[in-house]
């Protein structure tokens, strides 16, 4: 994949923190500097979250993800249950159940025991929400300075029932593009959160697990072909990188974005695209249109995807674009974020 | 948000560029004077509902372009003293100045912040007092009352610890450099709504008379942006050159007299250096006398004669000017991308060159 900018990195460069915000600079150091140490099999090849394989004849998935958002506590949640959300999606976007966390501590000198008390309590109430075993971990502490408080990576290992493949792989012409609730509302309520910015909202982050949508959507039978959640780069930076990935283009309807109007709100004040912001508990789900009202049914029993609605559909246009009916009636491509947004998100 | 709704309405839209369509018999050349105004006409695709007859250039008001290499090179520098704590708008850190940007002092470990309001930094020199905080003071006439307050408010409350680095440009001397250009194009303007929110619009009488353009104060929504175009369009039309207000919701003809009082306190107009085009006559603002102590240029020793900046082949001051477009360039795209800015317009949201880079970069086709 070559997100559009073809520059190779130099043997001066250092690492930015716009190498870590999801958008082209992260995935080239990831094409250039990560994935050549990676073996060429796995999906990590095709740029998915984890990776499904089959051991002694049972199908797994597993994953890993760091957290080191700041601050450690928002609206809507906290590091700890990010920790377990996070890596429960990306099974989840497997079409995996999860089943058991890992999970890896970094703490630094000086941290408050009540806050990292605070902190596991929420991390154990919330595979106690995902029905997921925390079966292992390690805990590390660093000179005060050298870490920022507490960075968690929690690894996850989830079954595999169905027979699908799940992966932009078989993305094709026609299929409905479906969304599983309003965006932007993670990149809000952290940035809200935050010392100096002098906004007040009551906007709560959207940090949630999406596993049980997804099996039920699988369970129904329904032919999905490419589940992502939508995290740093938001909306704009998921599909665009599934564009990439297999050379078909994107067709989406603004107007059926859904955006909270307090989000909205805030991008406006500060200059940002909703469609860039971070999600922790949305997904694009891409299947067949003709099955697509019915996954909107399955979608919509649940809590945390109440909200599904198609926002557009593949076709074969030009090769790896993301276009955007505007609500004033024209269109615009739509492009990752470049550079840095908002670091230290998720 | 239904207000903003109101403005962004697809039938008031397309009523508008209608209207547009039917009163435009003859070539015009417009000029948006704000970036707001621009990124708003290239991530809405305004200009593609406009008749063929009617064409619109790109301005000069997008503060993060036309701050010169040589205060960024200034904030680096400052930024490396390990005394020092640099704030700044974000957009700030990826613009390359003569060698490099502040996001490689970042990752060099320089304490290079970003903050959202000019009194944060200020609050952060009062918490952290053994320090030196410096504030990257740059924009138009809008941002200049917040820094101005912040620099005011530094003195009475007798913050020594705190400075601005300061790169603050006016828009109407930059209207006059446009008109006063041997190859200038430009017969009418859309005013900046909000630089004249904080001044008024009575400064652009002059230019209006003066010139014989048509002169509309314009807001940044779709529907603000239409409605600009057709008055401008109309006063054209009918050989008038007078300045029209169409941001009436927020702009009074004398402005906001606390903010411009504020602003004649803690500044005095002098000549800037504009990058890309150059030095314009009282065409800034620099800290007055009384003030003077505030100045992190002079704190720093920074205030001398400055290397000029090499040319990069980038061509943002033309664009700037309303001269060329970004596609004109040949390094659109290929040699200079928002990642790898060879000049500014490319790195601000509010930069011509990046509207276009991020809305537009393949054409995307007319929808039915």
């Amino acid at each position: 994949m070559n997100p559009s900018c073809p520059v190779p990195m130099d043997e001066k460069e250092t690492v930015q923190l716009s190498h870590g915000s999801g958008g082209v600079m992260m995935h080239r150091l990831l094409e250039q500097v990560i994935f050549p140490a990676l073996d060429d099999d796995t999906p990590s090849a095709s740029h998915h979250d984890g990776s499904v394989f089959t051991a002694d004849s049972a199908r797994l998935a597993f994953t890993t993800d760091s957290f080191v958002v700041r601050p450690r506590f928002f609206p809507g949640g906290d590091i700890g249950s990010l920790a377990v959300h996070g890596t429960v999606n990306d099974l989840a976007m497997c079409g995996a159940r999860p089943l058991s966390l890992s999970v890896g501590l970094i703490l630094e000198e000086g941290l408050p025991i009540e806050e990292l008390r605070r902190v596991m309590r929420s991390l154990r109430q919330a595979a106690d929400e995902a029905n997921v075993q925390i079966v292992t971990g390690d805990t590390k502490v660093v000179d005060r300075g050298k870490g920022d408080g507490i960075f968690i990576n929690t690894a996850g290992i989830g079954s595999v029932a169905h027979s699908l493949d799940i992966g932009s792989g078989t993305i094709s012409d026609g299929d409905a593009i479906l969304l599983s609730g309003d965006i932007g509302r993670h990149g809000i309520a952290v940035l809200a959160a935050r010392e100096g910015l002098a906004f007040e909202t009551t906007i709560e982050s959207d940090s949630a697990p999406l596993h049980e949508p997804v099996l039920a959507l699988i369970e129904a039978g329904l032919p999905v072909h490419c589940l992502r959640d939508l995290t740093r780069g938001g909306l704009a930076s998921a599909l665009k990188e599934l564009m990439l990935a297999t050379g078909l283009s994107a067709r989406i309807r603004e107007a059926d974005i859904p955006v909270e109007p307090q989000v909205r709100g805030a991008c406006e004040m500060l200059g940002l695209d909703p469609l860039h912001v971070a999600n922790e508990g949305r997904m694009i789900v891409v299947l067949p249109a003709d099955a697509a009202s019915e996954a909107l049914a399955v979608l919509q029993q649940f809590p945390v995807s109440q909200n599904a609605v198609q926002i557009g559909a593949i076709s074969a246009g030009q090769k790896g674009s993301v276009v955007l009916d505007s609500i004033v009636g024209t269109s615009r491509v739509v492009e990752m974020q470049h550079g840095e947004q908002l670091p230290r998100i998720c | 948000m239904k207000y903003l709704d109101d403005y962004r309405d697809a039938e008031t839209v397309r009523r508008l560029a209608d209207a547009i369509s039917r009163e435009v018999t003859r070539p015009w050349t417009l000029m948006e004077v704000c970036g707001g105004q621009t990124h708003s006409i290239v991530r809405f695709g305004l200009d593609t509902l406009l008749p063929d007859e009617l064409t619109l250039v790109h301005g000069p008001g997008c503060p993060v372009c036309v701050t010169p290499a040589h205060l960024i090179d200034a904030a680096i520098a400052i930024s490396h003293r390990p005394e020092v704590i640099l704030c700044s708008f974000g957009d700030m850190l990826r613009v390359p100045g003569s060698k490099d940007d502040l996001f490689r002092s970042k990752s060099e470990g320089a304490d290079v912040r970003v903050v959202y309001s000019p009194m944060d930094a200020l609050e952060l020199a009062v918490k952290n007092p053994e320090r030196e905080v410096v504030f990257f003071a740059v924009g138009f006439e809008t941002t200049a009352p917040a820094n101005a307050m912040a620099v005011h408010q530094a003195k009475a409350r007798g913050v020594r610890n705190f400075s601005i680095l300061c790169s603050h440009v006016l828009v109407p001397p930059a209207m006059t450099a446009v008109l006063d250009a041997p190859d200038n194009r430009v017969q009418g303007f859309l005013a900046a709504g909000h630089v004249c929110a904080v001044m008024g619009w009575e400064e652009y009488v002059p230019i209006a008379e003066r010139y014989g353009v048509p002169i509309v104060v314009t807001g940044f929504e779709p529907v603000d942006i239409l409605q600009g175009v057709l008055l401008c369009v109309r006063q054209l039309e009918s050989g008038r050159a007078e300045v029209e207000n169409q941001y009436a919701r927020w702009v009074r003809r004398e402005g906001n007299s606390p903010a411009q009082d504020i602003l004649s306190e803690v500044f005095q107009i002098i000549p800037r250096e504009w990058r890309g085009i150059g030095d314009i006559p009282c065409s800034g603002l620099g800290l007055s006398d009384a003030y003077a102590e505030y100045d992190a240029a002079r704190r720093f020793g920074l205030d001398g004669e400055h290397e000029p900046a090499p040319d990069s082949g980038c061509i943002s001051g033309l664009i700037l000017q309303g001269r060329k477009k970004p596609e004109d360039c040949p390094h659109f795209g290929t040699g200079c991308t928002p990642e790898r800015p060879m000049g500014a317009t490319m790195v601000s949201d509010e930069g011509a060159c990046a509207a276009y880079y991020r809305y537009r970069r393949t054409e995307p086709e007319v929808t039915a």
